[in-house]
């Protein structure tokens, strides 16, 4: 039994094999974190260093990072994206749940209409949305304001739809017992329903934070004063401005990226099961 | 009805921001729209006519298919050789997995910027490493003919962890038994992978397909951000699609001429999903 339980085909030692396969693997992880590597050595080079040509720095320090302070709102921009980010996150995971509650566990005339109606919003991009968009935003007064960044993104299509899925694998017994004791409408989706459809909650909360915290199309259309910047944004003026300032760039870079690096390695096994129950499911 | 009460918000919210703006989308595609004039007259087609004549445009559009036929093929193919090598080791799969990941969590503006630096041609490390080896010095970003290729390498390193992962998914949702069969037949691994593999992991190359020709097809901000103030340039020569689009109606106010060029960019787009939704229909039976 053990002999057939055993797949492997290769006729070459195994110990070979799997010395080449790790080695692969190393060089394929050394070319995916060298560039963070070097924009993280590059922004604590004093200025004289950057052109040198050395890889690290011989005298590291953090004043690059005080001068973007300095130059530019960055606390701000932080600031802009935590609000924007949070908020949208909190409302597409809300909603979407919402929706996918009643469309998975409601019968109603419409209701197949309905679903396709919000699915087929999916096949239009965002590219075309985005001028009515600003000429509602800027008849409306929303330029450069906190929900003029949000509004496109409180709701989507895809997340309603992931959940619709999950909340069809919850039994309808289950429903109908708790509406016998007395469990108001609201109260079976949000005390009931809810709980019980976390993982696919939390992957889509995960993926919407990420997608609005690094959101670049919309924000950089929809803000036009410096302090209503989200950080990608802000940062993609700053750089253009800063010339060949590469120290000050790869400061502004590395800030707008470690905050993110850090909760991605605190949370990246969560994190990378979400996107793959999303991905196979959506 | 409480489903009613509930759908509410939701449907406003698609019928105002999603479906009517596609709508409005259209017909401003049909004046002359400019945001800073109360004047907007009546067009026709002649938007249309204006862009199929136009060789920027012509320009862009070829540069986004190329974008898509260089990065897609790719990301497959990388993002399966190594789905397929984490599968075969015992130890540290967690680490490398998310290793490769990190890229695709991380800001696309910023790390735009990171490899613009690591282009660079005088001082970036690209460079030095290649003086280093003996191999001749490249100009990356600042050659007509180098820089669309250096933005697809962009845009495969940052996707390969995303590919890893879903192939990943798929590869352990085949049932080991196929293999045990092929073992006891005495298969070699590659007729293994090419028989086995391959056919059972259709809907996942299906998917990954799609997906990564829609993302793109809407490449933008590693365009705007890796190129000389963000004109899509040398000569034009990364410029993308959507990048043609957001110059026409951000920086020249053609709201008009540029909502032609989404509705050419919709109209893409929905080929392609329809010959997804071909592809996808003839099921996989496991």
């Amino acid at each position: 039994m053990t002999t057939l339980k055993r797949v492997q085909f290769q006729t070459t030692p195994r110990w070979f094999s799997q010395a080449v396969i790790y080695f692969v693997l190393l060089v394929g992880g050394i070319a995916m974190v060298t560039p963070f590597i070097w924009m993280i050595a590059t922004s604590l080079k004093p200025a004289a260093e950057v052109f040198l040509g050395k890889f690290l720095p011989d005298a590291p320090t953090l004043d690059n990072y005080l001068t973007v302070f300095r130059k530019v709102p960055f606390a701000r921009w932080y600031l802009n994206s935590v609000i924007v980010a949070s908020l949208v996150t909190l409302s597409v995971a809300f909603f979407d749940s919402l929706t996918g509650f009643v469309l998975a566990k409601y019968e109603f005339p419409g209701k197949n209409l309905i679903f396709v109606f919000i699915l087929s919003t999916l096949m239009v991009p965002t590219e075309m949305l985005i001028i009515p968009w600003f000429i509602l935003s800027n008849s409306l007064n929303w330029v450069d304001t906190y929900w003029g960044i949000m509004f496109p993104g409180v709701m989507t299509a895809f997340g309603a739809f992931l959940m619709k899925q999950f909340m069809e694998g919850l039994p309808s017994e289950l429903l109908d017992a708790a509406r016998i004791d007395g469990v108001s409408e609201f109260g079976l989706f949000w005390r009931i329903a809810l709980p019980l459809v976390k993982p696919a909650l939390a992957a889509l909360c995960i993926f919407t934070f990420l997608g609005n915290w690094n959101a670049f199309l919309w924000p950089v259309i929809i803000t036009e004063r410096m302090d209503m910047r989200t950080v990608p944004v802000g940062l993609a003026f700053f750089s253009g401005e800063a010339g060949s300032a590469w120290e000050l760039i790869m400061a502004g870079a590395s800030m707008a990226t470690i905050p993110v690096l850090i909760v991605f390695l605190f949370f990246q096994r969560q994190i990378i099961k979400g996107i793959a129950l999303t991905g196979l499911k959506g | 009805m409480w489903a009613y009460i509930f759908l509410i918000l939701p449907l406003f919210f698609f019928i105002a921001i999603r479906f009517a703006p596609t709508l409005f989308a259209m017909s401003v595609s049909l004046f002359r729209w400019d945001i800073l004039s109360a004047n907007k007259p009546w067009l026709g087609l002649k938007n249309y006519e204006t862009l199929f004549a136009d060789p920027v445009f012509w320009n862009s559009l070829t540069n986004t298919l190329l974008y898509v036929a260089f990065s897609v093929p790719a990301q497959l193919v990388i993002g399966l050789a190594f789905a397929l090598l984490l599968q075969a080791v015992a130890h540290w799969k967690g680490f490398f997995r998310a290793l490769y990941f990190i890229p695709f969590v991380t800001s696309t503006v910023a790390i735009s910027w990171v490899w613009r630096w690591m282009y660079e041609p005088t001082f970036g490390p690209l460079n030095k490493l290649l003086a280093l080896v003996g191999l001749p010095e490249q100009k990356y970003l600042a050659s007509p003919d180098q820089a669309l290729p250096s933005i697809v390498i962009v845009l495969v390193w940052q996707a390969l962890g995303f590919y890893v992962i879903i192939f990943l998914a798929g590869l352990e949702a085949i049932p080991t038994d196929f293999y045990e069969a092929a073992k006891i037949d005495g298969a070699r691994s590659w007729d293994v992978f090419r028989h086995i593999t391959l056919p059972l992991l259709n809907p996942t190359i299906v998917f990954l397909t799609v997906i990564g020709t829609i993302t793109a097809i809407q490449v933008f901000t590693q365009v705007l951000n890796m190129s000389f103030q963000g004109m899509g340039g040398p000569l034009n020569s990364t410029k993308s699609l959507v990048l043609f689009i957001y110059q026409q109606a951000f920086k020249s106010f053609k709201m008009g001429y540029a909502s032609a060029g989404t509705v050419v960019l919709f109209a893409l787009i929905l080929v392609i999903t329809v010959i997804q939704l071909k592809v996808t229909t003839r099921r996989v039976e496991y």
